[in-house]
């Protein structure tokens, strides 16, 4: 392993080694290292290319604000695109490969962009690519996307696993740089519940970057041993690799905990955990971000913001150069070219924009006041400089610094809006901040290390006060206050050639300069126009440069011109993590019938209904296909008897000294007077008249009533009776308990349903028509004892039952009723059985019940016309709902017997064109009857009730389909309803 | 969003339906008067929609069914009080 | 100033120094014909028609921000013309007919892009809603395409097929659906207008609607008082606000919508694909980004930002149909605020105020609604009636009963 650009120092374990590889090619690192740290030891200084031009490119940043080391990382399935070097913990056997270029890295045939810059220029491509017509689709737009977009996805599902979590605390922390760790302490101290979270994998900060010294230990040992102590407390929750990426209503904190990214393989365990964090209070202590300079071709690989070539120096012992200059605005440049110094790397000249007359002895470098930097060299690694004076000084790395910007994302999530600071030159977190959050240290402007230690020991008992906390003295530790001394400096206007500002998306000061002459003057506009900061970086290094470069150029002052807003998340999240367990067959939770494993061991597949799982026919052998399955079940219902599992309808119990009255308020039809012992059809509206719901609704004695809802309306129609009964109708005594789950219910239906029930209902119960005639119901039991509830109501329009038994016994009870009606070959049928009788039967469903139509359309009117106060009168009555032009549900049959109706279908009267001024109304729903040995139709059409036996055309353009069908009843079988009462 | 229910403290928002204005507890009463149609409409299709504090009706729906008049800020979503809509809805006049 | 390739050319080899500004700044004048309320992609398409189709040059439309930072700025940019209803479809397919030109139109390249639109259905159901849906468009003369799942699996392989919660059965087409880049819609509108007359005064916001004897004369803003015989709302989002300086309440309730875009990728994604069952739909922009969203936070807000609860919500669905972008990453997310309507359906009407005006109610499918919206708009401001495909958007069918409900959700905006 190469030692030229390792340096002595730093926080990396030498005495291990960690191979990995870079586009194929072999390196070696150490713990500690991030993959940039350890790819700029290795010498690799071009590792990625930019969006527009493909320019070649370097590492920028040591931190989670990277512009430009974007890599593939990991292989196959698992590849991560646009993953940020500079955060990538490095771990043995690590791939990476570079992006967004074509050809090799060093070879990218799309760089030729480049050369076309000056036609390039900002929101180039709303000028022109508009003719001819097709050509967008067609030419342009292909090409523009191929060459867009910057890393692959594998297009394979993700093979890693995600978990969610909740923590609940008093004070979340979120940063373990010197002021978070303070606050830390003094909350912890108090007793609070604490969670402290940091995105690096080393608690620290920027103490881990610089050579600053508190209460007289190194500052990234003080770091280690706070960090520690804190995790070590029962009161205290240490979170690092974990970035609170968004700050949300009430205290309520995004977190996304890196938990397994840096081991090569998760091993089956969660990949990333995303944390809700529910807090009283929060500090904010996430530091501040360095600015660079912009000036002539400032985005070659070598040239880096100087507190990330401190932290490769000093935290990871990466040396980013040989020969180092520094250009800088600010006292931090002279302390980067002191560190270089003290670690033995050649500092050329520290070029500062002031006539300071601050500088420090660095040995063999050059100060340069009033200098500046306007141009360099080197296509693929930097070569040179060149100053404002002519001169040309040889580096290989150029370490810049225009100052830093608090990092107060988080302060913005909740529309607050940042305030320019003038004495930093900088945005500070402005007076609306996320309600319970408190800012401290650099985050808030303290930049220096003592007084954002201070700050954050203030801002934690500010905290802790406000929760009631008692707080012990402080103890804050000692430091110094380093000299930070910055004149704003945004960029280099002598430089001729291009300047970046945006490095990731390419966006120059030209661009700038242009957008504002062309009037996109506001910086929303300026950003949609130009796509500043707009990369995977979000700006994080290159918005203010823009403000101030539009400011400029607009004659006004920086906080005139505002930044953009801030949006969530603070740095990218995997998706896999919002979805956690949540995919596949788990996306939704699904519910089983109390007859499944029934069910499943006797042929069924299966149709997931209002979140059920419920049979939908069962195979026999021989049979090649649905259909057979399907006539085989009607046709043997309605010659014998079939049995289906109808639970999954909505059983809702209603008890109460009111609840007639109640049921009368909420159906358009009457219940108060429905005998003890009987049922009831029952059609439910919603205020604004419309059809909601439907079922029936027995009464099983003088005060209690059970109701049946659609399956998927289950959930629903409880929650509108609640709100009746509590803010309509507060003072009926009525109540209500959902009973669905509770009760497995049977339909027990045709010819010889009377006579299996007989067998499985115990003698003391009478079934006879005499006894128990239709519409009937009470409470009997079953198989010896079991108690039940029964129903005589039909669906599929034959003598039929409906049994109800705990929902225990209900797989036992499918067995028992199959046992039973051997003798009468009886048969299970499934929902599309079911869905083929009450068709013949002409009942309507969901098809039918779709939310835009009336009782009058259903052919209801009448019974729901009953002068009474119920939801949904008043507004049924409006005049276009009641216009004699309103459709009606009217079965349909072929005139063509062979013929398939088309559900979806419109209808088109003889000899209109097919527009949709004469559209006459829908086929809801069709099935083959096998009774009738033809196909049969429900759906709705205009005045249907006055057209029998007229001939229309039902329309399907999107089959290419048309056919002439007549418009008949409803109901196909048994339209006296002589079989149900038999 | 954090909802301060009255008997059981904070709970998440996620527990709850949200259903809308707390005007939709006054229902008009008089469904055979002349203007009903008027009167319904207005009801069931017009909101005050403030930009500011907004009493609205919530369902915790995952919790004890109760349904709840939270009033919450539209421009912050600050939540200065919850009370129990079946006491507002009596306040309101509502009975049998 | 005409763009082209040719001036593109002739610009780059020159410096760039010959582009002259978009659109001016003007002062507000003391009196317009026509004010427009709402400098969006809805008010300004509205002052781009009404000065090129309806000769109306005496117009200043009055932005409270920045042009373009209504809905249209913050949208997830799908065109389409797939609806049901005879209020609605012969409007968007107007719309779409309108979209397919707009370049040409505008001499901007607003990147209509149609990439096509996929509506995913899981049930038996869902798909006769599909092919009743589909048969309205091409009644109303829109193209629309039903495809089985055989077909999808060709098409889009990498959907989850195999392992789903809800299988994919198949799905509507509608091929000339797609994508447009939203802001340069309303920057193409902007500079048409601008050029033919039309003032457009950005932070000008209007704080008081003057009203004298039943008649609307005129405004009051942050820079002054300004007098006009027709005054316009264009406001979606803040039409609750706007109105009530007019004392009108409206069936209408303010709510967030959550969008959502990720890192930028290679293609993945040919068209816009929606997953109803899972409250999802996705693109991917010319940039490479992911563009999705899925549904309303749920309660009324005017905050532009939403919840937790709905992100993991929304993303869930992507996963569940999608799950290969697992490991791609969530960028930004943002939030609008919708004019959710009653029945989920927008309003261009006159209101009860002689001489006011009112367009909104879009709910989340403004964006598409643009240049249609913009015309008919237009249409009633100059002749003072309809526009024949939007003559049933009226303030007053909740009174009549003639609801425009697609969904069948009812009087419950955030169903829709």
């Amino acid at each position: 392993m190469t030692r030229e650009f390792r340096v002595n120092g730093g926080l990396v374990d030498r005495s291990k080694t960690l191979g990995f590889t870079f586009n194929g090619k072999a390196m070696k690192g150490h713990p500690g290292d991030t993959l940039a740290s350890a790819l700029i030891a290795n010498g690799q200084k071009l590792v990625g290319r930019s969006f527009k031009y493909h320019r070649p490119r370097g590492v920028f940043t040591a931190g989670s604000e990277e512009p430009n080391a974007l890599v593939e990382l990991r292989d196959g399935a698992f590849t991560e695109p646009n993953t940020r070097a500079t955060v990538t913990e490095l771990f043995e056997g690590l791939s990476a490969r570079s992006q967004n270029h074509r050809g090799s890295l060093e070879f990218d045939i799309l760089s030729i962009n480049d050369m076309l810059h000056p036609f390039l220029s900002a929101g180039f491509y709303y000028k022109t690519f508009m003719w001819p017509k097709t050509f967008w689709e067609k030419v342009y737009e292909p090409f523009i996307r191929s060459a867009a977009g910057l890393g692959r996805l594998s297009m394979q599902e993700d093979p890693d696993c995600y978990d969610k979590g909740f923590i609940h605390c008093d004070v979340l922390v979120i940063g373990a740089g010197p002021a978070g760790l303070v606050a830390a302490r003094a909350a912890a101290e108090s007793g609070a519940r604490v969670v402290v979270a940091d995105e690096d994998f080393l608690p620290g900060g920027r103490l881990n970057a610089e050579t600053m010294e508190i209460d007289g230990s190194p500052g990234h040992a003080w770091a280690a041993t706070a960090a520690a102590e804190l995790a070590s407390m029962q009161n205290v929750r240490f979170m690092n690799r974990t970035t609170v990426y968004g700050a949300y209503d009430h205290g309520i904190y995004g977190a996304l905990e890196r938990s397994r990214d840096h081991i090569g393989d998760s091993g089956g365990k969660p990949r990333q955990i995303l944390w809700r964090i529910y807090s009283k209070r929060a500090v904010l202590a996430a530091g501040a971000m360095e600015r660079p300079i912009a000036f002539g071709n400032n985005d070659r690989p070598g040239i880096m913001l100087a507190g990330a070539v401190r932290a490769y120096v000093n935290r990871f012992g990466a040396a980013p150069g040989k020969k180092v200059a520094v250009f800088t605005n600010n006292d931090d440049g002279w302390r980067t070219a002191a560190d270089l110094a003290a670690s033995g790397i050649d500092v050329a000249a520290v070029i500062d924009v002031k006539n300071s007359g601050h500088a420090a002895d660095i040995p063999g470098a050059r100060h340069i006041p009033n200098g500046k930097v306007v141009d360099t060299s080197g296509r693929k690694c930097l070569k040179s400089i060149t100053l404002n004076t002519g001169e040309k000084i040889r580096v290989d790395c150029l370490a810049v610094s225009g100052g830093w910007n608090p990092n107060l994302h988080l302060t913005c999530h909740q529309r607050g809006r940042p305030q320019w600071n003038d004495e930093l030159s900088a945005f500070v977190p402005g007076v609306e901040l996320p309600a319970g959050m408190a800012v401290a240290g650099a985050a808030r402007g303290k930049m220096t290390l003592a007084s954002a230690l201070a700050d954050g020991n203030d801002a934690a008992v500010s905290q802790l006060e406000s929760l009631g906390f008692s707080i012990s003295a402080p103890d804050i530790p000692k430091a110094e206050d380093e000299p930070v001394n910055c004149t704003p400096f945004w960029h280099v206007g002598e430089s001729s050639s291009r300047s970046w500002i945006d490095l990731q998306n390419d966006v120059t000061v030209k661009d700038v300069k242009l957008a504002n002459s062309e009037g996109f003057r506001s910086v929303e506009l300026l950003k949609r126009y130009t796509t500043l900061g707009m990369a995977t970086d979000q700006g994080k290094t290159s918005n203010m440069a823009g403000l101030a470069i539009l400011a400029e150029a607009r004659g006004s002052s920086i906080p005139e011109v505002g930044t953009t807003i801030f949006r969530p998340p603070y740095t990218p999240v995997a998706l896999g993590a919002f979805a956690g367990r949540s995919r596949g067959r788990h996306f939704r939770p699904y519910r089983l019938a109390p007859s499944h494993e029934w069910a499943k061991s006797n042929g069924a597949g299966f149709v997931t209904v209002g979140g059920w799982m419920r049979a939908q026919w069962y195979v026999q052998s021989g049979e090649n296909g649905w259909r057979d399955s399907v006539d085989r079940e009607t046709l043997a219902t309605r010659n014998s008897v079939g049995i289906c599992d109808v639970s999954t309808l909505g059983k809702i119990d209603i008890k109460g000294g009111d609840v007639g009255a109640f049921l009368d308020k909420v159906y358009s039809n009457t219940f108060s007077t429905l005998p003890v012992g009987k049922v009831r059809y029952g059609l439910m509206l919603r205020e604004d008249g419309i059809c909601y719901d439907d079922g029936t609704t027995a009464r099983m004695g003088e005060n209690h009533y059970v109701m049946t809802t659609t399956t998927a309306n289950a959930v629903l129609v409880f929650r509108n009776l609640e709100f009746a009964r509590q803010c309509l109708w507060p003072d009926m005594d009525v109540h209500l308990i959902s009973i669905t789950d509770g009760w497995a219910q049977f339909s027990v239906a045709g010819p010889n349903s009377r006579n299996l029930l007989k067998k499985v209902i115990d003698p003391d119960y009478g079934v006879s028509n005499e006894s128990f005639p239709f519409m009937a119901c009470g409470k009997v039991t079953v198989c010896g004892g079991v108690p039940a509830r029964l129903f005589r109501i039909s669906f599929s329009g034959e003598l039929a039952y409906e049994i109800a038994v705990p929902s225990r016994y209900g797989n036992s009870m499918m067995a028992a009723l199959m046992e039973a009606g051997r003798e009468f070959d009886a048969i299970p049928y499934g929902t599309e059985a079911l869905g083929v009788m009450r068709i013949e039967k002409g009942h309507v469903t969901g098809n039918e019940l779709n939310g835009q139509t009336t009782a009058l359309n259903i052919g209801l009117g009448k019974m729901a016309g009953v002068k009474k106060d119920y939801i949904g009168n008043v507004l049924s009555r409006r005049p276009v709902m009641v216009s004699e032009d309103a459709i009606r549900l009217m079965g349909f049959r072929p005139v063509d017997r062979s013929r398939e109706l088309v559900a979806g279908s419109h209808f088109i009267a003889m000899g209109d064109p097919v527009d949709m001024k004469n559209d006459q109304g829908w086929m809801t729903s069709v099935a083959w009857s096998p009774h009738l040995g033809h196909s049969i139709g429900l759906g709705f059409i205009k005045r249907g009730h006055e057209r029998k036996g007229e001939i229309v055309r039902a329309v399907s353009p999107i089959h290419g389909m048309e056919m002439d069908v007549e418009i008949v009843s409803a109901h196909f079988i048994d339209p006296q309803g002589e079989r149900l009462r038999d | 969003m954090i909802i301060n229910h009255p008997l059981l403290g904070p709970r998440d928002a996620s527990e709850f339906a949200y259903l809308g204005d707390v005007g939709i507890i006054d229902r008009p009463t008089d469904w055979q008067a002349d203007d009903s149609i008027k009167n319904f409409v207005e009801y069931g299709y017009l909101r005050d929609n403030p930009a500011g504090d907004h009493k609205e009706l919530w369902y915790h729906e995952q919790g004890d069914r109760s349904w709840l008049v939270v009033t919450r800020n539209t421009l912050t979503h600050e939540i200065s009080s919850v009370e129990m809509a079946r006491d507002v809805a009596r306040s309101r006049g509502r009975g049998k | 100033m005409q763009y082209s390739v040719f001036r593109l050319l002739k610009e780059g080899l020159t410096g760039n120094r010959g582009w002259k500004p978009v659109w001016r700044e003007p002062d507000p004048r003391p009196e317009y014909d026509i004010i427009i309320i709402g400098g969006g992609g809805h008010g300004l398409s509205t002052a781009y028609y009404l000065s090129k189709v309806f000769g109306r040059r005496n117009v200043a439309v009055l932005e409270k921000g920045w042009l373009g930072s209504g809905n249209i700025g913050r949208n997830t940019t799908i065109i389409r013309s797939n609806y049901l209803l005879e209020g609605n479809q012969p409007f968007y397919e107007f719309s779409l007919k309108l979209w397919e030109n707009l370049e040409r139109d505008t001499n901007y390249n607003s990147m209509v892009s149609q990439r096509s639109i996929l509506n995913l259905y899981h049930t038996d159901g869902q798909r006769d809603a599909y092919v009743r849906r589909g048969n309205a468009m091409f009644l109303s003369g829109a193209d629309a395409e039903l495809a089985d799942a055989a077909q999808l699996r060709k098409e889009l392989p990498y959907l989850d097929f195999d392992d789903a919660r809800f299988p994919i059965l198949g799905g509507l087409y509608q091929k000339r659906g797609g994508t447009a880049r939203h802001d340069a819609v309303a920057w193409g509108y902007a500079r048409g207008a601008d050029s033919r007359g039309v003032d457009i005064i950005q932070n000008c916001e209007v704080t008081g609607i003057d009203i004298k004897n039943g008649k609307c004369i005129g405004v009051q803003t942050t820079r002054g008082a300004i007098r006009a015989s027709k005054v316009a709302m264009c406001v979606a989002g803040s039409s609750g606000r706007v109105a009530a300086l007019a004392g009108m309440r409206l069936p209408i309730e303010s709510h967030v919508l959550q969008a959502f875009v990720s890192e930028g990728l290679k293609p993945v994604l040919p068209g816009v694909v929606t997953f109803g069952m899972g409250h999802f739909y996705i693109s991917q922009s010319d940039k490479g980004g992911l563009v999705f969203g899925g549904d309303l936070d749920g309660y009324n807000t005017y905050a532009q930002r939403g919840n937790l609860p709905v992100v993991e919500d929304v993303v869930e669905g992507g996963m569940a149909i999608m799950p290969f972008i697992g490991r791609a990453r969530l960028l930004r997310s943002w939030g609008g605020v919708m004019d959710m309507s009653m029945d989920g359906s927008p309003f261009i009407d006159k209101t009860h105020i002689d001489g006011l005006y009112f367009n909104g109610g879009w709910c989340y499918g403004g964006f598409k609604a643009t240049p249609a919206s913009g015309y008919c708009y237009a249409h009633l401001l100059a002749k003072d009636e309809p526009h024949p495909v939007a003559t049933q958007l009226r303030l007053d069918r909740f009174q009549t009963g003639n609801i425009i409900d697609e969904k069948g959700a009812g009087n419950q905006p955030n169903l829709h």
